[in-house]
């Protein structure tokens, strides 16, 4: 499916500003406080990160991610395409299932994650951050080989993210129980939304039960009303969707994971498949025979002050590491973590102390998701 | 809680003179561009802190930002509440979210900060 025939979309580049979601006056009404995110002017938050990330957790939030890329690959090599660029197995992959993977470049460093969506035998869409959008678009057409018809409709195409357990709840009143039982994790449904064509995903990245939704740009203003009339569903911004996903330990691009670090140091290697040909291949098989030099690690810290990133990572006075991605955890009540360090007498469990050079944070090694 | 008494720096922390005394706190204005206070570092009794420099850190979810004293003095009380309870800030910051109390060393200084008024009307400046 898609949406680049269905005009009237407001995903609007802004060529000399900030590029807005068709929601930003939504957000406005709603009290947002609006903050430039990867070339966009997007919710930070609301009523406030903490009281979001909690009603998540809690009930279910909703999130206006409309500034990620969507890709559609087409045609009748599509599916060998597809596969060569994405570290994830394909071949298993059926019509409605969605997987998530990478792309890698010739060093088996991460150029973006992302998940493929398998709509057709012969039609795949792929799902891309924002930040990355225009280095992926042009890494993608520059590999893609064969007989494929290669679509960006990022900006004619608007996502929202349901997230939390109560958000199943919500999803039966709108498309009916029957559509949603049908809807598993990791797969998806065309549904129809007061007339509107929408896919349903059941992903996210929040670590709770809940869904992405796809639909036309033009309709987002609708879908988004029809959601946050449910007692349940408040507006949550970008500010609490990094403390839940920091909370549930997924990496982030551009933190966790970038250009210079692989999915082997990254503690991902179960999204690689190694069975089968891929950019990036052969760099990381010879990293897995010869084993990797650092690793990603989390870090609970004893208080409430928080690491951030670019914190160094020190054990015994020496660095060993450093922090990509720190916050204060609404749940835990204390400052977590995640970074790479050597592997030398870094096991869970260790202590660790993580500084600027001013604030000095003792933290333990802990494996996420640290709740 | 009225603002009336309190004398403002730019970077935001107030100050009520209480004869040789003085407390300081962060402004509403802080608190809300701040948005949740996760953490304060309170000063330790005794410590010395100076007109117009940093004695402490405030740490909200997302950011650290520093924290300027608007007088210089010694502080003999901190209001160890925050050390739990840092969200008092946002509270009330006026009231509650007090951070810590200094013996005044040189009144002098106050010359160099806004009164109430002043303060509004710089942080109208500062929306635009």
């Amino acid at each position: 499916m898609s949406f680049l025939q269905q005009r009237g979309g407001r995903v609007t580049p802004d060529t000399n500003n900030l590029k807005t979601t068709p929601l930003a006056d939504h957000h406005r009404r709603a009290g947002a406080r609006m903050v430039e995110f990867a070339g966009w002017l997007m919710p930070v938050q609301y009523a406030g990160i903490i009281e979001e990330h909690l009603h998540t957790r809690s009930k279910a939030g909703l999130f206006d991610t409309c500034h990620m890329g969507e890709f559609y690959v087409r045609g009748p090599h599509a599916a060998k395409a597809v596969d060569r660029l994405v570290t994830c197995r394909l071949d298993n992959l059926h019509n409605g299932q969605a997987r998530y993977g990478f792309f890698l470049n010739e060093k088996g460093g991460v150029v973006d994650d992302l998940i493929v969506f398998r709509l057709a035998v012969e039609e795949y869409l792929l799902v891309v951050n924002a930040g990355t959008l225009d280095k992926d678009r042009a890494w993608v057409e520059a590999h893609l080989e064969g007989d494929v018809d290669f679509s960006d409709e990022s900006y004619c195409t608007a996502k929202l993210d349901l997230q939390g357990p109560a958000s199943s709840g919500v999803m039966a009143a709108v498309i009916g129980s029957g559509s949603l039982a049908m809807i598993e994790r990791f797969r998806f449904r065309h549904v129809l939304i007061d007339g509107i064509e929408v896919l349903v995903s059941r992903t996210g990245y929040t670590g709770e039960a809940g869904f992405e939704l796809f639909f036309e740009a033009g309709a987002a203003g609708r879908i988004w009303d029809r959601l946050i009339d449910f007692e349940s569903v408040r507006p949550v911004g970008l500010g609490a969707r990094d403390t839940l996903r920091l909370e549930k330990g997924l990496s982030l691009y551009g933190h966790e994971i970038d250009e210079e670090h692989t999915p082997l140091e990254a503690g991902l290697k179960r999204f690689v498949h190694f069975e089968k040909d891929f950019i990036g291949r052969d760099a990381l098989m010879k990293q897995e025979r010869e084993g990797v030099a650092r690793s990603l690690k989390g870090f609970v810290c004893e208080g409430r002050r928080s690491p951030r990133h670019g914190f160094e990572i020190r054990r015994d006075g020496e660095v060993v590491g450093s922090v990509t991605s720190g916050v204060f955890s609404p749940c835990l009540k204390c400052g977590i973590a995640m970074g790479y360090v050597n592997l030398e007498g870094t096991a869970d469990g260790g202590a660790m102390v993580l500084t600027d050079g001013k604030a000095e944070i003792r933290a333990t090694i802990q494996a996420p998701p640290f709740v | 809680m009225s603002t009336e008494d309190l004398r403002f720096t730019k970077e935001h922390e107030w100050v009520r003179i209480e004869g040789a005394k003085a407390v300081f706190g962060l402004s509403d204005y802080a608190q809300r561009e701040l948005g949740d206070i996760t953490f304060i570092e309170l000063p330790p009794i005794g410590k010395q802190v100076a007109h117009f420099e940093a004695y402490s850190t405030v740490e909200s979810v997302k950011a650290a930002n520093d924290v300027y004293a608007p007088l210089s003095g010694e502080v003999i009380a901190v209001n160890s509440v925050l050390e739990n309870a840092p969200e008092k800030i946002n509270q009330s910051p006026y009231d509650e979210g007090w951070i810590c109390r200094i013996r005044v060393a040189d009144p002098g200084e106050t010359a160099d900060l806004m009164d109430a008024a002043q303060y509004e009307e710089y942080t109208q400046g500062l929306k635009s």
